[in-house]
């Protein structure tokens, strides 16, 4: 198992270099004039053209200037400076404040997955075809059909604005009952293909011969659910829910945006509209990070789930 | 709709008891609904800067409002008058003098002198200091020293301090409108404790900016949060009527829309465009609209030979229907122009540009055809600023009325459209908007249309009227000026550079919690004026 563990941080690294070059070789050629962009429709003074060009070396085109730029971000990644965003401040500064806040929505918006999507997904499998399976059926393709940028505007303007149950934006110090609703809008996706998971899962094997056994031998239902059914159902689950914490971390964009949360996501967001080359390659140098480290978990976990399972 | 009502309920005995308690101290004016002591919250984006030198958009410059106090404001003509200077004067427009009023104090105590003004516009146009708005510095005498990579002087040998209240600026050039430039975001001082050594600006002030305006600083810039002020008491100006702001960041209007919607923010400059049709009936007459100096329009490419005939340039601009598309698709948030500068200005004159401004579908293609109009048009735009509609609308109008193929073209930002103008990339027409500085008709005339304009993109070029911009702001009286300058708006009438198409409106919202929100032509709240009802 420890072998195992340190072959996979050893690739991680790997990973980790690779995935920067890319994201940073992406945001190179798609960079067409971060100066212009900063200033919005302004004429640029040839000035501040110039300190600019200098502080970000953006005079450095081509491809020795292409890694020229790269090997320059990533020694002083290695020694933990993320860089300045084009608007003069520190990345990491920038992080530090947004993590929090992005990692408790995210949280909240895996606990409504797991307490309703789980739940949900067991009742539904241990009646199936039942009028509680069957309206799930609809109520989770009606979800997983509306996109985010429709269902968070949606619950914005009926929950927060009509009928005022839920304050409209989260805001910058929000409480935990300001993120109940953009954590519930975040994790309804999550939610219902984590049901959907559950339920076939838990229908497939409450037909397996081990529950046929278990029954003949006079075990009491609850506990052939629980403990047998459920251990053994779980395991794709929480490889779905383990890719999807990575998934959340990353922020939600879109509903970041909707419930004005400056997370992870509203800053990326706002990094790739003004063309903020530091801003985004920091953001996703980390976020590889967040992704490699929850696979990691998942796999450990899986062993923990599946005796049958062997790492070496 | 359950919520308000019990809202209601428990916001009626609570009413009572605050009228008695109003009662009982003795106060009670005649008003007797605002409440001096409530803070009040606006819509902000985050600001990039938070330095006067270096705020050129509008949300910096609506924090840095409420901090300091501008040597002019202007008035209901928007013309300038003294606010933190007690007198601007020159006799020759060349050399000024600025005196400074008795009183202002910085938020740290220290006494506003003329050296803070020197200092902080010295280091404003420095190069080396990469200030945004470092041009604005460029009038004054011994401005190019301070440019270049490795400039030769540090300081500007324009601006000499007479005593502790008065010094003097020297213009390279007699400038006319001087004064009324002074009131812009750029021209504020900076205190001493801004500085750590001579033309050093230490790192941390842009992080709590120590300013001798209505409002100081509460706590630092929380960076994509808020940032908080409140009353400073020691201001010898006209006193605020809150206590505070909260100038709180969004990143998209859209919730901040919501939000205004439902009473969690006081004030939304701007109403985003996809709720402009139900605003009116959302908000009731917490929605609003006001002058503002924005200008949208279509330039030609005077560049490419296709255009470079001013009468095909009138003929396209004699089929477009503003009237229409301003009330369908702008809702009547924006009015349609037919003026080269814009409606606020001291000069604004209706209609100049004459016929070429008028809606004649018949006559536009007469014209067209005789003066050989290229067969296809091609509209050129940002895709990310919300301007599809109004360019299809425009493309479909120019292909009914002049017959001929017109296709609207999206570049993803605005940077990619200017950078294939500027390397004469066939771009067809293309859109512009312009939002003054200050009100002259100069920040029009200059920087739009004369030969090296700074945002004459379009490659338009007139002696006769660069020499006239150049007369008026030279010119020895107002009225000389604008004189001169209506001369050269007729030129433009002439040489139809570019298409108006519409002038800006701010249309903004506000909560149920505050009263007499008024906005200024630069799309900012009046931050002296605005009241928290009670």
């Amino acid at each position: 198992m420890f072998r195992y563990i340190l072959r996979r941080l050893l690739q991680m690294v790997l990973a980790f270099f690779g995935t920067t070059l890319i994201v940073y070789a992406l945001m190179f050629a798609g960079q067409g004039d971060p100066i212009q962009a900063l200033a919005g429709e302004r004429p640029v003074t040839a000035a501040q053209r110039a300190y600019l060009t200098e502080k970000y070396h953006l005079d450095a085109t081509g491809v020795g200037g292409f890694f020229y730029r790269y090997f320059d971000y990533v020694k002083s990644l290695l020694q933990g400076d993320l860089g300045q965003s084009l608007t003069g401040r520190q990345i990491g500064d920038i992080l530090q404040a947004a993590w929090p806040i992005t990692v408790k929505l995210a949280l909240i918006a895996l606990a409504v997955a797991i307490i309703f999507g789980v739940t949900a997904g067991v009742i539904a499998g241990i009646r199936r075809a039942s009028i509680f399976d069957n309206s799930t059926l609809v109520l989770t393709l009606l979800v997983l059909g509306i996109p985010t940028i429709v269902l968070a505007p949606l619950a914005q303007y009926f929950l927060g604005v009509k009928w005022q149950l839920f304050p409209p934006t989260a805001g910058s110090e929000p409480t935990f009952y300001a993120l109940l609703l953009p954590g519930i809008v975040l994790g309804s996706l999550s939610l219902a293909t984590a049901l959907r998971l559950t339920r076939t899962s838990v229908a497939e094997n409450l037909r397996a011969d081990y529950v046929r056994t278990a029954r003949s031998k006079g075990l009491v239902k609850r506990r052939i659910v629980t403990v047998h059914v459920l251990r053994n159902s779980l395991i794709p689950v929480v490889t779905f829910l383990g890719v999807e914490l990575g998934n959340l971390m990353s922020g939600a964009i879109i509903t970041e945006g909707v419930f004005n949360i400056p997370g992870v996501g509203f800053n990326l967001f706002r990094g790739i509209r003004t063309e903020d080359g530091p801003l985004v390659v920091g953001i996703v140098s980390v976020l590889v990070v967040v992704y490699l480290v929850s696979n990691l978990v998942v796999d450990v976990l899986y062993a923990v789930l599946d005796p049958r399972i062997r790492y070496e | 709709m359950r919520v308000r009502r019990l809202a209601a309920w428990t916001a009626l005995p609570l009413a009572v008891t605050l009228g008695l308690a109003a009662c009982g101290s003795g106060g009670g004016s005649g008003s007797g609904s605002s409440d001096p002591n409530a803070a009040v919250s606006i819509q902000i984006s985050e600001p990039q800067h938070l330095v006067p030198t270096n705020t050129t958009e509008t949300s910096g410059s609506q924090v840095l409002a409420g901090l300091f106090s501008p040597l002019v404001d202007y008035d209901a003509q928007n013309k300038p008058y003294e606010v933190a200077a007690q007198s601007v004067t020159s006799s020759d427009n060349k050399v000024w003098t600025i005196k400074l009023k008795d009183g202002f104090t910085f938020h740290n105590g220290e006494k506003a002198t003329s050296d803070d003004y020197i200092n902080a516009w010295n280091y404003g146009a420095y190069a080396p200091n990469g200030q945004g708005a470092s041009y604005f510095f460029e009038k004054i005498a011994g401005y190019q020293d301070l440019q270049g990579e490795k400039p030769k002087a540090k300081t500007m040998s324009g601006l000499k301090k007479v005593d502790d209240l008065t010094f003097t600026v020297t213009l390279s050039e007699p400038y006319i409108d001087f004064k009324t430039m002074l009131g812009y975001t750029a021209f504020y001082p900076l205190p001493e404790a801004a500085f750590s050594g001579p033309g050093v600006l230490k790192d941390s002030y842009e992080q709590a900016p120590i300013g001798q305006g209505p409002f100081k600083m509460k706590g630092t810039w929380q960076h994509d949060a808020k940032i908080d002020v409140e009353r400073y008491d020691a201001y010898p100006g006209q006193k605020p009527k809150v206590k505070g702001v909260e100038f709180r960041v969004y990143q998209q209007l859209t919730a901040a829309y919501a939000d205004v919607q439902g009473d969690n923010l006081d004030v939304l400059p701007t109403i985003p465009t996809e709720n402009l049709s139900t605003a009116p009936t959302d908000l009731g007459d917490r929605y609003q609209t006001s002058p503002m100096s924005s200008f949208q329009f279509l330039a030609f490419p005077t560049f490419d030979k296709d255009y470079s005939n001013p009468d095909v340039r009138k003929a396209i601009s004699m089929a477009i229907d503003r009237d229409e598309i301003t009330k369908s698709i702008f809702k009547g948030s924006q009015q349609p122009a037919r003026s080269f500068v814009s409606p606020v200005l001291p000069g604004y004159r209706d209609n100049t540009a004459g016929a070429a401004g008028e809606f004649n579908p018949a006559e536009a293609k007469k014209l067209y055809q005789a003066a050989g109009g290229p067969s296809k048009i091609v509209i050129s735009y940002n895709g990310d600023g919300g301007h599809k509609d109004w360019v299809d609308a425009t493309a479909n109008q120019l292909k009914a009325n002049l017959g001929v193929d017109v296709v609207g073209s999206a570049e993803p930002k605005f940077a990619d459209l200017l950078t294939k103008v500027e390397k004469k990339q066939p771009v067809g027409l293309f859109r512009m908007g312009w939002v003054m500085d200050y009100p002259s008709m100069e920040d029009y005339l200059g920087p739009l249309y004369t030969t090296n304009g700074s945002s004459n993109y379009y490659g338009y070029s007139n002696p006769e009227f660069d020499k006239l911009v150049k007369e008026g702001s030279a010119a020895k009286t107002q009225d000389e000026a604008i004189a001169k300058y209506q001369q050269a708006e007729d030129i433009l009438a002439k040489d139809m550079p570019v298409i108006p198409l519409r002038f800006g409106e701010n249309v903004f919202g506000h909560s149920s919690k505050v009263k007499n929100v008024e906005m200024d032509l630069f799309q900012r709240v009046n931050l002296v004026k605005i009241e928290a009802a009670s």
